[in-house]
């Protein structure tokens, strides 16, 4: 047994709650798959703790949303207001708002680094391409999260940065006019989108990120933690001889310490950096110049900056659409393109293309701050 | 011919083709050049022709039959004859109002009342006219960058023969207004910060009807944009030894008007020194006004700096740089009081933005306290995290010395 010891003759109060749940709710075959469940060990294992560091910090968004839910007002007239007052008038309420904010930055950068680990260990390699598609939905979700968060505390900058992002939307031919309306619950943004966003951030993203996490997560408890293919060749037995560690303790005190550091860092970046609230939106002012939106949506926005007005005759904004459109297709489609007829993996292309991704985004994200 | 039916007549003309722009634009030099300037002429824009200034018909093809007298043709026109002749049609509230309806119609009137007017209707061909001021056959809006009559523009315009030394000899007019204006505030709002109402020569002489104010009307034309001094003034006890010097100019200049500051008042720059003996009466309440100005002016720069540090920490501090702004505004309102010259006023006013200040800088200090205790916070926070870490490793490495991990186990 391994959380507590009923073997002795008269059971303890303890012992004795603890068979009582034992009976109703059969703990022992939890705690036995926990105690079977295990880890590969190889040079690359340190990178199976980002997937845990994005559920840390989603955790830390959630505990920090809900307090957060306690003085926000989601509406044009009060929304600023109620925010500084959160960080001027609560007590600590300046460290939960900025972890909030923090949290959800490093969440979305632990959940790329997740992503291209996932690519480079090559573990959306059958039977998990279902893994990858929920982990990719996962990813647009929290983009979705850092969109529909961005606006809410109604300042200038999120206020026209929300205007260029659904502007975006619009553009598109056919369904982009009813989108952009569906978005901004108007013909442009308003307090109906705030309240909008409102919803989706905290009842339609939620719900829609629960249901995909537990998809995710029994995946991954199905299918166990994958093994690189160079990593499984060098031992007889393949996949099955990669040694490996208990994951109940050994992984999880180590993931515990890994979620400890991210608390160190996001203490840090909360205290030193606090996440500033701006002046006011004022939906009658002329945006303010050099407006741009956070950095995960950085890449996309200087592209579609660098593209002229009109290329031939199609409208360069749509144009770059379409092609990110096609592009964020194809990735997520990689466990399907990524292995041949024959089943043998391409895995050259599949690397140099993780490779200029990362070098498109890095590079594309610096431009787009510093110009 | 009445004006409106004049329009009638020029309208449908103005259709037609027009043969002076024809002809002169295929000549050479002075004859070539008001055809290529009228391009960008407000009136030809609007389909006037040469001929509605200058007579003669523009639909003949005919040298001869287009220039000539029988149909009008009066060529050059006589600089002095120019302002009744442009009073033609902008003296014409009719005809004004189906251009520009908020267009004035008095110019004309206005002009004869002003030194160019008189000076042009005693036959001194010399006194500006309109087309001085507002070119010819390039006459833009007002509102035209490039209008010789746009406010960024004025002051040059009016310099081209103010502050021509040769030109205003025999006036006896001095030169030096330009080069004054130009290290003035007004100039420096006006050019620097880009406020196009900011009073440039006009402003303070009239356009239309411009003449020199008179001494005694001096505070009259600075207190249509500073109505506030002027009342303040007008109860001062300097006014009546002000009106007969010239009221704002005895402390302000006229042209070269700086920015204000306490120094006008105490020191060895102290315009009021130049009437009262710093030990005067008059000296040591000008000393303290400029005490109270200093006092409060050091303690906001002391709160301003406060704040932005703050705010440069990350700390939320818009609720006390708001108040900030109360404090400043009593700033400019301790300057104006300065115009009752009476150091109690002063005094009263600059309170109200010390006990501002005072607010502010609480505020700033609590501020920096705050973010001092969140990084002691964080310190011990990031020690607590550390220890943790270090206490797990600790353990895993002691219970994997206990009990290696198996190096191969089946796999879940």
């Amino acid at each position: 047994m391994l959380l507590l010891r009923t073997d002795s003759p008269k059971p303890s109060r303890l012992g004795r709650t603890y068979s009582w749940f034992e009976e109703r709710l059969d703990l022992r075959s939890i705690s036995e798959f926990v105690a079977h469940k295990t880890v590969p060990v190889h040079s690359g294992t340190i990178w199976y703790y980002f997937g845990g560091i994005t559920l840390f910090l989603f955790g830390i968004q959630v505990a920090t949303g809900i307090l957060l839910l306690l003085y926000y007002r989601p509406t044009a007239s009060e929304a600023y207001e109620s925010v500084q007052f959160i960080v001027t008038r609560v007590r600590f309420g300046w460290l939960i708002r900025s972890i909030h904010s923090w949290s959800a930055n490093l969440m979305i950068l632990a959940a790329f680094i997740h992503m291209f680990s996932v690519v480079f260990l090559r573990a959306w390699r059958r039977p998990r391409e279902v893994t990858w598609l929920s982990g990719i939905a996962l990813l647009g979700l929290a983009l979705g999260f850092g969109f529909s968060g961005y606006l809410l505390p109604w300042n200038t900058i999120s206020y026209f940065a929300t205007k260029v992002g659904t502007d975006m939307a619009a553009s598109v031919p056919g369904i982009g006019a009813a989108v952009a309306r569906f978005l901004r619950g108007g013909e442009d943004v308003g307090g109906g989108t705030l309240t909008r966003f409102f919803g989706f951030h905290v009842a339609v993203l939620p719900a829609l990120t629960s249901a995909l996490l537990l998809l995710h997560l029994t995946l991954v408890q199905k299918f166990g933690i994958s093994s690189p293919p160079w990593i499984e060749k060098r031992y007889p037995g393949g996949a099955g001889g990669v040694p490996r560690m208990p994951f109940f303790p050994n992984f999880f005190l180590r993931e515990l310490m890994a979620w400890y550091g991210a608390l160190g860092v996001l203490g840090c970046l909360a205290a030193i950096f606090p996440w500033e609230l701006g002046d006011k939106a004022d939906p009658f002012a002329a945006a303010p110049a050099g407006i741009r939106p956070e950095w995960y949506f950085l890449a996309p926005f200087y592209t579609l900056k660098l593209i002229p007005s009109h290329v031939w005759v199609v409208e360069g904004e749509l144009l770059g659409l379409v092609g990110f459109g096609l592009l964020v297709a194809w990735w997520v489609l990689l466990p399907f393109w990524a292995v041949n007829r024959e089943g043998v993996e391409r895995t050259r292309l599949v690397t140099g293309v993780g490779v200029l991704l990362i070098a498109y985004l890095a590079t594309f994200s610096l431009l787009g701050y510093f110009k | 011919m009445t004006r409106a039916a004049l329009f009638f007549a020029l309208v449908p003309a103005a259709l037609a083709a027009d043969t002076c722009i024809e002809c002169h634009s295929a000549l050479a030099g002075n004859l070539q050049k008001p055809a290529a300037l009228f391009s960008a002429d407000i009136h030809g824009n609007q389909g006037f022709s040469c001929a509605d200034c200058h007579g003669g018909d523009r639909t003949a093809s005919d040298m001869e039959a287009a220039m000539s007298p029988a149909k009008g043709f009066r060529g050059h026109i006589a600089r002095t004859a120019i302002p009744q002749l442009c009073a033609r049609c902008h003296s014409d509230a009719a005809l004004m109002r189906r251009y520009n309806p908020r267009q004035r119609v008095d110019q004309y009137a206005q002009y004869l009342t002003s030194v160019h007017g008189k000076r042009i209707a005693s036959g001194d061909p010399a006194a500006a006219t309109c087309i001085d001021c507002h070119s010819v056959h390039d006459i833009r809006t007002v509102r035209d960058a490039l209008s010789p009559v746009h406010p960024l523009r004025l002051p040059d315009t009016c310099g081209r023969c103010h502050a021509d030394a040769a030109r205003m000899a025999k006036y006896k007019i001095a030169t030096n207004q330009l080069a004054e204006y130009r290290e003035s505030v007004h100039w420096e709002a006006l050019s620097k910060r880009g406020d196009l109402s900011a009073p440039s020569c006009a402003s303070c002489h009239g356009n239309h009807g411009a003449t020199p104010p008179q001494v005694a009307a001096v505070a009259n034309v600075c207190g249509t944009c500073h109505a506030m001094l002027e009342d303040v003034f007008r109860t001062s006890p300097h006014q009546t030894p002000f009106a007969s010097l010239g009221g704002c100019v005895v402390c302000h200049s006229n042209h070269a008007v700086r920015q204000p500051s306490a120094a006008m008042l105490a020191g060895s720059e102290a315009v009021c020194a130049n009437c009262h003996d710093p030990e005067s009466p008059g000296g040591k309440s000008a000393a303290a006004m400029a005490a109270a100005i200093q006092r409060l002016d050091s303690t906001l720069a002391a709160s301003d700096a406060l704040l932005a540090r703050a705010r440069r920490s990350g700390m939320e501090v818009s609720e006390a740089l708001l108040r900030e702004h109360d404090a400043r505004e009593a700033f400019v309102k301790t300057r104006v009081a300065v115009h009752t010259f009476r150091a109690v006023a002063v005094e009263k006013a600059a309170g109200e933005g010390l006990a501002i200040a005072a607010e502010t800088r609480r505020a700033g200090e609590d501020a920096l306290k705050e973010r001092d205790y969140r990084r002691l916070g964080l310190l011990a926070a990031l020690a607590a995290i550390a220890v943790t870490i270090a206490g797990l490793w600790m353990m895993v490495r002691s219970m994997e010395r206990a009990k290696p991990p198996a190096a191969e186990v089946s796999k879940r």
